[in-house]
């Protein structure tokens, strides 16, 4: 499955995540509000996406070849916004004005303020059917771009996800990548006790996505379904990474409660005590 | 009265247009969603199938797909039946195409009470209030054929999303087709009062103020076809030059244009308004003029608010 994957990539993506799970727990705590557990589940997801596998520049942000991320779970925000930093397409002290009045970084994505943001999400079950549009106008327009779409897994309990996934499906979109942060939790609890959304890899299947299950924590995992997504050119990939909500912060994990609700201070300097930030350095 | 000029699709105008564009612009796709046949695209759809899409009856996702593929400048149509168009699809249009500024055309067929039959879940008296209501939407009500036509042109040379709203009904021939976004039209011109109406109603409207000209009244008309932006200053120039407006639509009173030329008045150049529309009621099944008449916007009903502004003027017994 997949090419070998050069081993000195891994650490690297290892510390992006990292310091992308640190910034979360910074920029919630600044903001004062936010989504630190669903930020911190998908950290792996993104350091990989944003830091090695999209073809993207920030000195040429609108680039029509470029890759394309869609994060439909806009929720996730601040840590697309660390990602984003540590790939250049905005200085790191600007990490500090997210939700204030003025910033770039909105309280979820706006493509129309900050470079680097492909698509404005934040109401739940729109963002696959802008990825599915994307791939489509890719296609026609004999662009070599791809489109990744970060997916949530409440938002599977939406109606227009599956129309959008059936639409992806039926147009066999080869470019189209979909990848589900699957940490069983979504705003009141989880998804299984709320509306379950299991056997989600099952579904996929069903609706024509090649699809692979990955630990969604496990950077090698991730580097390797997106390399199988590259060379599978039958149709589109859904990769289900199975993930912890709250990952890395012992006292966010699994607890639905951090889906919508920002750190104290110090909770904040707990939080990256354990991410291996202590005083000074916690850069609080 | 001169002779009524035939009647004409705005959704045959509109598909013959998009054919057009399909030619003229290599870029220009189309969505539909399952309404085809009826919406008019089924047209392009023959002449230009690859850049066709039917996406299925699923509106609000048809939105979410159109914005993304337009996001990189491609201007994009997509058409439903307006209840589907602008109702079901309502925060993926907020979302996916105003807020991102996508160039998307919504083109929304069967609007207002004229779709008859199928009866009230199919009659959207409503979107022209959502839709104005949106930061960056262009809303456009073409009255007839010619105007369904140069407003298709017009949406797709104006960069960013857009609304227009066509009748299932044939209408009348009552514009040169010189349609302008952001202009409203002086179909006829008057003194003593104004009648601005938007989509099925200017017939309507032109009628009335050809009946009340044989009793020496002389009243302005205006094509309001742009609804957002609206043209007002020739609103403005209305309420100094006439003194009264009277608001026709196929739409309810609560959001439409009346409550906009309300509105409007109010606030830079107070004169009475009356409104002639639907009022905070659904639709019915039935023959679509008949029930027309039947909501409160028939020829009677329209002379009665005439009369009634004049009389607020002291013009009128």
């Amino acid at each position: 499955m997949g090419e070998a994957v050069p081993a000195d990539r891994i650490p690297s993506l290892e510390s992006q995540a990292l310091e992308i799970r640190r910034d979360v727990v910074r920029m919630t705590y600044w903001a004062g509000s936010g989504h630190p557990g669903g930020s911190l589940s998908v950290a792996d997801l993104l350091a990989v996406l944003v830091g090695d596998e999209l073809r993207i520049d920030p000195a040429r942000p609108e680039a029509p070849e470029r890759d394309r991320l869609v994060l439909s779970k806009g929720h996730a925000a601040p840590a697309l916004y660390a990602a984003l930093a540590l790939r250049g397409f905005l200085p790191r002290a600007e990490l500090r004005s997210f939700r204030k009045l003025g910033s770039r970084l909105q309280g979820h994505v706006d493509r129309g303020t900050l470079p680097g943001v492909d698509a404005s999400t934040g109401g739940l079950g729109q963002g696959i059917g802008v990825a599915v549009g994307m791939a489509l106008d890719a296609r026609l327009s004999a662009r070599p771009s791809r489109v990744y779409a970060v997916l949530g897994d409440g938002e599977c309990q939406a109606g227009t996800t599956w129309e959008a996934l059936m639409a992806g499906g039926h147009y066999a979109l080869e470019n189209l990548v979909v990848l589900l942060d699957r940490n069983g939790y979504e705003s009141d609890g989880a998804t299984e006790a709320i509306l379950g959304i299991e056997p989600i890899a099952d579904k996929l299947r069903a609706f024509r996505y090649h699809t692979l299950e990955i630990d969604g924590h496990d950077v090698r995992q991730i580097l390797r379904a997106l390399a199988t997504a590259r060379e599978t050119t039958s149709g589109p990939t859904a990769i289900v990474a199975r993930t912890v909500t709250g990952k890395g912060v012992s006292f966010m994990e699994n607890d639905h409660t951090w889906q919508a609700r920002a750190p104290t201070r110090a909770e904040a300097e707990r939080a990256l005590a354990e991410l291996g930030t202590a005083g000074e350095e916690a850069g609080l | 009265m001169s002779a009524p000029s035939p009647a004409g699709s705005l959704r045959a105008a509109y598909g013959d247009a998009l054919v057009e564009l399909g030619g003229r612009d290599p870029e220009v796709v189309v969505l539909d969603s399952d309404l085809a046949g009826a919406t008019g695209t089924a047209r392009f759809g023959e002449r230009f199938p690859t850049r066709f899409f039917n996406v299925g009856a699923m509106e609000a996702t048809m939105m979410s797909i159109a914005a993304g593929m337009s996001l990189g400048g491609r201007p994009v149509f997509a058409s439903s039946f307006a209840v589907f168009a602008a109702g079901q699809a309502y925060n993926a249009v907020r979302q996916s195409i105003c807020y991102q500024r996508a160039n998307v055309k919504i083109v929304a067929s069967h609007g207002g009470l004229l779709v008859g039959a199928d009866g009230a879940t199919h009659q959207m008296v409503e979107d022209l209030g959502l839709m104005r209501g949106l930061p960056g939407m262009t809303v456009i009500v073409p009255a007839d054929a010619p105007s369904a036509r140069a407003a298709t042109f017009a949406v797709h040379d104006r960069p960013g999303p857009a609304y227009v709203r066509l009748s299932r009904e044939d209408l009348p021939t009552v514009t040169d087709g010189s349609f302008a976004v952001g202009r409203a039209a002086e179909l006829r011109p008057g003194a003593d009062l104004t009648i601005v109406a938007v989509g099925a109603l200017v017939a309507r409207a032109l009628a009335v103020a050809e009946e009340l000209a044989q009793v020496g009244v002389s009243t302005r008309v205006l094509d309001f076809a742009s609804v957002k932006p609206f043209d007002e200053p020739a609103l403005l120039r209305a309420a100094r030059d006439t003194g009264a407006i009277l608001v026709l639509e196929e739409h309810s009173v609560l959001t439409g244009v009346g409550a906009l030329v309300a509105a409007t008045t109010a606030e830079n150049y107070p004169v009475p308004v009356r409104r002639v529309g639907v009022p905070d009621i659904f639709g019915e099944s039935g023959e679509p003029w008949a029930l027309v008449d039947r909501c409160g916007m028939s020829m009677e009903r329209i002379r009665d608010e005439a009369w009634e502004l004049l009389r607020l003027k002291g013009k009128a017994p």
